[in-house]
């Protein structure tokens, strides 16, 4: 069952190309790993093109609004010879979006898209077996939050039972983009009744995962989004699932989709991964899964991301029914309940590993990957996470109410009267996730 | 990719400008080793075949590098500069055609660039613009370089403010302008400037202002670290900002050094969107993160490096060193106190081989001395560049929207009341047909009100940041 990515705006572009590059390295990289595993991962994300030295194509389609991250994203994956992206499988335009959620929603989604949906179309029908879209994009910039979010209505309008998922990229706290907030809080919005899973990555996050537990002087955003894609690699290359133990699952994003998104209100993901560290003390370390499954109870109890720096400062929840209604300071401090999780298992003896001191029967998909390091990650469908939507809305808001940059939003066509929609259905997530209690 | 067209009007426009084609040539030499015409070099350059027979110059869009032709506009009332222009090393670069200069200059006389000049050379000016246009895949910018003090730079360039704007009003029209400082020899300055103002606030989407003063200040720092003869502190000399020079013309002339960083701060303002980078920005980025109000839109700029020394540096300390200096008084191109006023937005454009951890810490570095309006406390806009200026590895280009530039418009508006309280040299402006005295008053109405703008955002400075209203909804 074959995926499509479809790569939006400069931050989606330079992710993809990693999480291709990766799952093409696994595939390629035969270190004991079953033939029907790489096939499999490779026909997810890869075509064969007619011809004896062909090299696999991507499923995928690249967008942006300027050219420069499109012909560098080329450029370097045909820099690595063991793969590359289909001739005709990208559109771009001159001028960028310029940080501007309506420019890119509003004036570059009707006008271009025909061209990006035919683009969308042709690889679709190249797939044998269509198992859903990925579409990555961060939240902060113009054309992948806008364009990327009419995108995905049209696309939703176009393949009504297909799966979408959206891979969002949550900009630093202190401003990248000072328009940060608006472009995210009118994705979300829209976002939300079109997709059908929201996955979000953090960049404060990863930046600490590299800094603390990777060791890395320097980062750069190429190492961010390296640690991003082996995140979603260990999610989305093949598993076996509950359903069919003894082979890999056939439906990607479906088994995904049906663990976590349990009822439509709810559709905000979040991926925790361990181990991860830098390759110098990979040579160093051994992992055993009774130690990996305490790390992993550890952080989702305490929502941390990484195994390190865990805030225990908490509480349990009172005791009494969960509509009390709690303050919302001290949501940070409670203990975290879920309401859906996936553990994904990858390594060796990895049918032996006793899941039960997570406490819970969480649904489970295990696989076998390659001996030498083994890797876990947790995807979970967390109210905690609304708890980061907070300050940023209220940011806006208060840009909002100050009137500040609206006159350039009003420009391409959103008016106040939008902003306030979108707020509203921001708040009324947050309010749900609060219900939860 | 985008194209961006430079006008340059008036003495110090064009003289700018001059240095800015220069040092754009070097940069991209410096980078294009194969002498292939790419989209980095279009930004500012058409690639044409001279040699063909019909008058126009045919336009070649890839492979080499035949004769590039600048995408700019010289226009000047008086023939000196552009002739010199003409006569010089440069002279391949201009077309002919794109030239408009007339004999008896505006005499300084705001009035005169402005509706005399204006009006007769409207239809001409139009139709330059409109062919270098024609020529452009997809016109982003026009970028204005001109002076307030002078006649025709300010009058006549503000009045192509509003042709821009009526004719191409998607493209956005930055404008660089040199400010006159308190000691300036034009006597009018003032009334120039002020009259120029008014058309700069309605009419531009972003301006950069400049102060002599602090150009010349910053001239005599490079060259007392390049003669203070301590061996340990000699500099290289090819990387400091006014070093451009050295290979076009054998002599310095005196506002050389002060031009060449001029030309510097368009060359960094638009490395993004030139080159590649791992965070890129646009030109309408600027706009769309640093112009929070329409009116509001003048941005303090500081440009740092301004030289290396010539040994081997401990490349962290020094890259802490450059952005710690970015936000001193020493490296701002124009007079201001931003520390002590009220931050709107700041942008920071970097460029060489920095990573953004060395980014966000100098950002959390930064802040706590910083003061911003409550509504935008994390108004921080980066973009990172990988490729270098020339001569250096890394720089940086702060642009700042601080109330702080309210100091600057106040003096103005004083020199200006100054001068039309006793109606001073008025006869000379109102001679031109169509300039009237209430022109005065609009002009400082206009910028008393940008004034009181500024101030009453400035109010809210010290406000404790009070818990952000939040939406309530029905549960």
């Amino acid at each position: 069952m074959s995926m499509v990515l479809l790569q939006l705006g400069q931050c989606g572009n330079q992710i993809g190309q990693e999480l291709l590059e990766l799952v093409n390295t696994d595939g390629r990289n035969d270190l004991g790993r079953p033939d029907s595993y790489r096939a499999i991962s490779l026909e997810r994300f890869f075509r064969q093109e007619a011809g004896t030295d062909a090299v696999p194509v991507a499923r995928a389609v690249l967008v942006d609004m300027e050219p420069k991250v499109i012909s560098h994203t080329l450029a370097k994956a045909m820099k690595s010879g063991q793969w590359s992206y289909g001739n005709h499988s990208h559109f771009c335009q001159k001028q960028g979006s310029g940080n501007n959620w309506a420019n890119g929603f509003c004036i570059h989604g009707p006008r271009h898209e025909e061209a990006v949906l035919d683009l969308v179309q042709r690889e679709v029908e190249q797939c044998e077996r269509f198992g859903g879209f990925i579409a990555m994009m961060s939240l902060a910039g113009g054309t992948g939050s806008g364009l990327g979010t009419y995108i995905t209505q049209c696309l939703r309008d176009m393949y009504p039972n297909s799966f979408i998922l959206n891979q969002l990229t949550w900009p630093y706290g202190t401003g990248e983009v000072i328009v940060q907030d608006y472009n995210a809080v009118l994705t979300l919005s829209h976002l939300y009744k079109t997709s059908d899973a929201l996955l979000i990555h953090e960049n404060d996050t990863v930046h600490k995962i590299c800094s603390q537990l990777m060791n890395i002087k320097q980062i750069s955003f190429t190492d961010i989004n390296k640690v991003i894609a082996h995140q979603l690699g260990s999610v989305l290359q093949p598993v076996c699932t509950r359903w069919s133990i003894s082979e890999y699952g056939s439906n990607p994003l479906g088994d995904l989709l049906e663990s976590l998104v349990t009822h439509p209100e709810y559709k905000l993901l979040s991926l925790m991964n361990i181990p991860l560290m830098s390759d110098k003390s990979l040579q160093f370390s051994t992992f055993t899964w009774p130690a990996l499954m305490k790390n992993l109870r550890q952080m989702l109890i305490a929502n941390a991301k990484m195994e390190a720096g865990i805030d225990w400062q908490m509480k349990l929840p009172p005791a009494g029914h969960p509509s009390v209604s709690k303050p919302f300071s001290d949501r940070k401090l409670c203990f975290n309940t879920s309401l859906a999780n996936l553990l994904v298992l990858r390594g060796k003896e990895v049918f032996q590993a006793d899941t039960g001191i997570l406490g819970w029967s969480g649904k489970l998909s295990r696989k076998l990957r390659l001996p030498t390091m083994v890797t876990r990650c947790l995807k979970t469908n967390l109210p905690a996470q609304q708890a980061k939507l907070h300050p940023e809305k209220c940011t806006s808001l208060g840009f909002l109410l100050a009137r500040a940059y609206v006159h350039q939003y009003m420009k391409h066509g959103i008016s106040e009267e939008d902003f306030l929609d979108c707020f509203t259905t921001v708040e009324q997530v947050i309010a749900s996730y609060s219900s939860l209690g | 990719m985008t194209q961006s067209v430079l006008v340059q009007v008036g003495q110090c426009g064009n003289q700018v400008g001059c240095r800015f084609w220069d040092l754009v040539l070097r940069e991209h030499a410096n980078v294009n080793k194969k002498g292939i015409y790419d989209e980095a070099l279009g930004n500012f350059f058409r690639n044409v075949d001279t040699r063909s027979t019909n008058g126009d110059d045919t336009n070649l869009h890839k492979g080499k590098i035949r004769s590039l032709k600048a995408r700019a506009v010289l226009i000047d009332m008086e023939e000196g500069v552009v002739n010199e222009l003409l006569q010089g090393p440069l002279r391949d670069v201009f077309d002919s055609k794109q030239l408009i200069t007339d004999v008896s200059g505006s005499g300084n006389n705001w009035a005169v660039g402005n509706r005399q000049y204006g009006c007769q050379y409207r239809d001409r000016i139009l139709d330059v613009i409109r062919k270098t246009a024609e020529h452009c895949d997809c016109l982003q910018c026009f970028f204005l370089i001109h002076s307030m003090g002078g006649g025709t730079g300010s009058g006549l360039g503000t009045f192509l403010l509003s042709l821009l704007e009526d004719e191409f009003p998607e493209v956005y029209r930055f404008v660089t302008s040199v400010y006159p400082s308190a000691d300036d020899d034009v006597i009018t300055s003032p009334y120039n400037s002020v009259l120029a103002m008014k058309e700069l606030t309605e009419h531009a989407d972003c301006v950069l202002p400049i102060e002599n003063q602090s150009l010349i200040d910053i001239v005599n720092k490079i060259n007392q670290m390049a003669n203070s003869g301590k061996s340990a502190s000699a500099i290289k000399l090819q990387s400091t900002l006014i070093s451009g020079q050295s290979k076009v013309k054998r002599q310095e002339k005196p506002f050389d050094a002060m031009n060449n960083i001029v030309a510097n701060l368009l060359l960094n303002l638009t490395s993004s969107a030139r080159f590649e980078g791992s965070l890129n920005m646009d030109l309408n980025e600027i706009t769309m993160n640093l112009v929070p109000y329409p009116r509001l839109h003048y941005l303090v700029s500081s440009l740092t490096p301004l030289y290396t020394l010539a040994d081997v540096n401990i490349p962290t300390r020094r890259l802490d060193q450059m952005f710690t200096d970015a936000f001193s008084k020493d490296h701002q191109l124009m007079y201001a106190d931003p520390k002590r006023n009220l931050y709107l937005a700041c942008a920071l454009m970097v460029r060489g081989n920095v990573q953004i951890s060395d980014l966000r810490r100098n950002i959390e570095r930064l802040k706590p001395s910083l003061q911003f309006i409550p509504w935008n406390q994390e108004g921080w806009k980066t973009s990172l560049c990988s490729v270098p200026p020339v001569g250096h590895t890394h720089s940086l280009l702060a642009l700042a929207n601080n109330t702080c530039v309210k100091a600057t418009f106040t003096d103005l508006k004083d020199r200006f009341v100054k001068l039309y309280k006793k109606k001073a040299h008025i006869h000379h402006y109102l001679h031109v047909d169509g300039m009237e005295q209430s022109c005065f008053t609009e002009a400082k109405n206009s910028l008393s009100s940008l004034i009181e703008e500024y101030n009453q955002l400035d109010a809210t400075k010290g406000l404790p940041v009070t818990n952000m209203p939040r939406l309530s909804i029905a549960t």
